[in-house]
């Protein structure tokens, strides 16, 4: 004890870190802020080493060469004894790594951390959250598969799409004319030198105001923040009726910490690692890309914008975001900080929430992506074709060999990319089908050029059938008027 | 010599090691910025597509849309099977040709051709084309891009090189005409 006792004085004697270590750890803290909702920041800064960790340990093996890196990552699966493990870290501690900076930024917003003095530390954390992004991004990457090929080239299209210097913008992203090997040493030296740096430099300086400013106190509601008086009164909080944060705070951080790291490790072993999927060649195009988990929002929002605001939106909204969040504690530096007097701010959070929910969620199930394979491998359903004639067979027919299935879904099955057909036949007359089939419209392809008339007239056939039994189908009922009813009765 | 003096001096040497390393790191940067920018430049000075050929005419029966792949004219000795570029080639009347970039117009995805409707589809956020590469539904704002070809000892030749983005359009043919 007594040899530790003096190698420990022989070194602080030279380093001279005791002191302020210990200052750094004692230093008093607001009696509430030891609280669970203070864990998030210390715990996505767990998720940081970790990742530096296993990230270190995958560069042992993976090569960042476009012809080698899909092989590296299937050696570091199969190969290398628990490099699927480490793998399988790396890419969970990156979904955690996000997640919990997601939620750490929804608690400081609530409990009103941003407003004065630590104006800067949100904007430095905005930084962050925007280069742990890009981590996430640049990572995805580097597992060089089909996704992270056509990923590319969904992000080449849409830098393209900046006025002026779009052409020039991709050709900088790729580091050449084509998504090759220029493009994956690029995002590799993104992915492990530029961007972890301005993260670790980001960490540093949001740590040490973190420090410097005290931690954000337990907002009560009607304690109004002035930039005139707070500082006083949070120098009351801390210094008369304050605590230690060490030990009497940091024991939820630790706690959480190794919380989320065994959840890390549990979700490794489950699940394994992520991928990679197929070969990053772009002469298979049987594919359908995906981004990962956290990018799936905006894969969504892509498919619902109409064309014409597409552009716009994709380049003007991300900045208008990001100049949002970084202005928001300039212009709102003072005032109430208790999420119970703020509904604007709760509200927001939500509508957020249930937007970026709803859309992950339909990225989840892409209705408005055609089942490539639909119509050859999901069958119309038997009770759609009992007792139907000759004609409207061969209408089921042509439904199935030109694709319709593909977007029209039957009992559930086919693509949800336009409407269900089932019920149809109670929306449309007959001549309305034809006009949709032959002339398209709404979203849909038209078939003019593409059927033959027989093919159109048993196709049409079929469809006026796709109705629930003992259900009359649509009718003109202008053209009955017109024509006096007895003429014009329906098929069935 | 005083003391302000010395100091002056001093000061005046700060800015001068100050002046010397703004000279030297201006030199240094105008090399690592033109270093970086090696993708623009090479592009400007000799842009990046020439003509190679997709193979004999045989290959494409007149009246269908197959797909061809060529190898990048420019490449690296890693690129590996990135090198490898698809594409659409439809043989309109054994004379007139088009040959459809891979890429959606929408967001790059690659597009697939179902003759039997007659429809290219994306499996991403569902664009629709037709046979023609025109715009037929979805998101995509125009048709399919198109590379200029030339036919020459019965083999179909395309200009080709640089991956088609919206942004590049005006560089490349509009899709749903049909030119020679």
């Amino acid at each position: 004890m007594r040899l530790i006792q003096k190698l420990g004085d022989w070194f602080d004697l030279r380093l001279q870190l005791g002191a302020p270590i210990r200052e750094t750890a004692e230093h008093p803290v607001p009696r509430e802020t030891a609280s669970w909702f203070y864990v998030f920041g210390s715990a996505a800064l767990t998720c940081f080493m970790l990742q530096v960790v296993t990230g270190i340990l995958l560069a042992l093996i993976y090569v960042p060469s476009a012809g080698e890196a899909w092989s590296s990552l299937q050696t570091l699966n199969h190969g290398i004894t628990l490099g699927w493990f480490i793998r399988a870290l790396h890419g969970w501690g990156s979904n955690f790594m996000v997640a919990i900076v997601l939620i750490h930024m929804v608690q400081v917003f609530l409990f009103g951390a941003y407003k004065f003095p630590r104006e800067l530390t949100w904007i430095v954390g905005v930084l962050l959250l925007l280069v742990t992004l890009g981590m996430a991004f640049t990572g995805q990457v580097l597992r060089f598969d089909q996704d992270a090929y056509w990923g590319l080239g969904i992000g080449a299209s849409i830098a393209s799409r900046v006025p002026v210097i779009g052409p020039w913008a991709v050709n900088l992203m790729l580091g050449g004319p084509i998504i090759a090997g220029a493009t994956l040493s690029r995002f590799f030296a993104l992915h492990v030198f530029v961007v972890p740096g301005l993260l670790i430099a980001f960490v540093g300086v949001h740590l040490l105001m973190v420090l410097k400013l005290g931690i954000n106190e337990w907002p009560m509601p009607g304690r109004i923040v002035r930039r005139s008086t707070y500082l006083q009164e949070y120098h009351e909080l801390t210094h008369r009726q304050g605590v230690p944060f060490v030990p009497n705070a940091v024991w939820k951080d630790i706690l959480f910490s190794g919380f989320v790291l065994l959840s890390i490790a549990v979700c490794a072993v489950y699940f394994g690692p992520f991928g990679p999927g197929g070969q990053p060649d772009p002469t298979i195009i049987q594919t359908a890309p995906r981004p990962d988990f956290f990018f799936l929002w905006l894969y969504a929002l892509l498919s619902f914008l109409p064309p014409s605001a597409e552009t716009p939106i994709l380049l003007i909204g991300p900045a208008i975001g990001i100049i949002v969040l970084l202005a928001l504690p300039l212009v709102a530096g003072e005032g109430e900080k208790s999420w119970k007097r703020r509904p604007i701010a709760v509200l927001t959070i939500l509508l957020v929430a249930v937007a970026l929910g709803t859309l992950t969620h339909l990225a989840e199930h892409t209705p408005w992506s055609p089942v490539m394979d639909a119509w050859s491998s999901q069958p119309i359903p038997s009770e759609y074709l009992r007792g139907r004639t000759a004609l409207e067979r061969r209408g089921a027919l042509v439904f199935q060999a030109k694709q319709c299935h593909n977007c029209h879904s039957l009992d559930d099955k086919g693509g949800q990319r336009g409407p269900a057909l089932d019920t149809v036949a109670l929306r449309l007359t007959e001549d309305q089908f034809i006009r949709q089939v032959i002339q398209g419209g709404g979203n849909m392809p038209a078939y003019g050029k593409n059927l033959s008339p027989a093919e159109t007239t048993a196709l049409v056939a079929f469809l006026t059938t796709l109705r629930p039994a003992g259900q009359p189908p649509a009718r003109n009922a202008s053209q009955a008027v017109a024509l006096g009813a007895s003429e014009v009765s329906p098929r069935h | 010599m005083s003391a302000e003096n010395g100091v002056s001096r001093r000061a005046m040497l700060v800015k001068l090691g100050l002046l010397l390393n703004g000279i030297v790191g201006t030199f240094l940067a105008v090399p690592i910025v033109r270093y970086l920018m090696s993708p623009v430049i090479r592009e400007k000075k000799f842009g990046y597509e020439s003509w190679l050929s997709l193979g004999a005419l045989e290959q494409f029966p007149a009246g269908q849309t197959r797909l061809a792949t060529y190898k990048n004219p420019v490449v690296n000795a890693w690129d590996g099977e990135t090198a490898d570029i698809a594409c659409w080639v439809r043989n309109v009347d054994d004379q007139t040709f088009q040959v459809f970039a891979i890429n959606c117009a929408h967001l790059g995805c690659p597009v697939r051709w179902f003759p039997q409707s007659s429809l290219f589809m994306c499996p991403c956020h569902g664009g629709a084309y037709y046979q023609d590469g025109s715009r037929a539904s979805g998101p995509p704002e125009r048709g399919l891009f198109q590379y200029h070809y030339k036919i020459e000892g019965g083999k179909l030749l395309i200009k080709a090189g640089e991956m088609p983005t919206p942004g590049r359009a005006a560089n490349l043919k509009r899709g749903g005409t049909t030119c020679a």
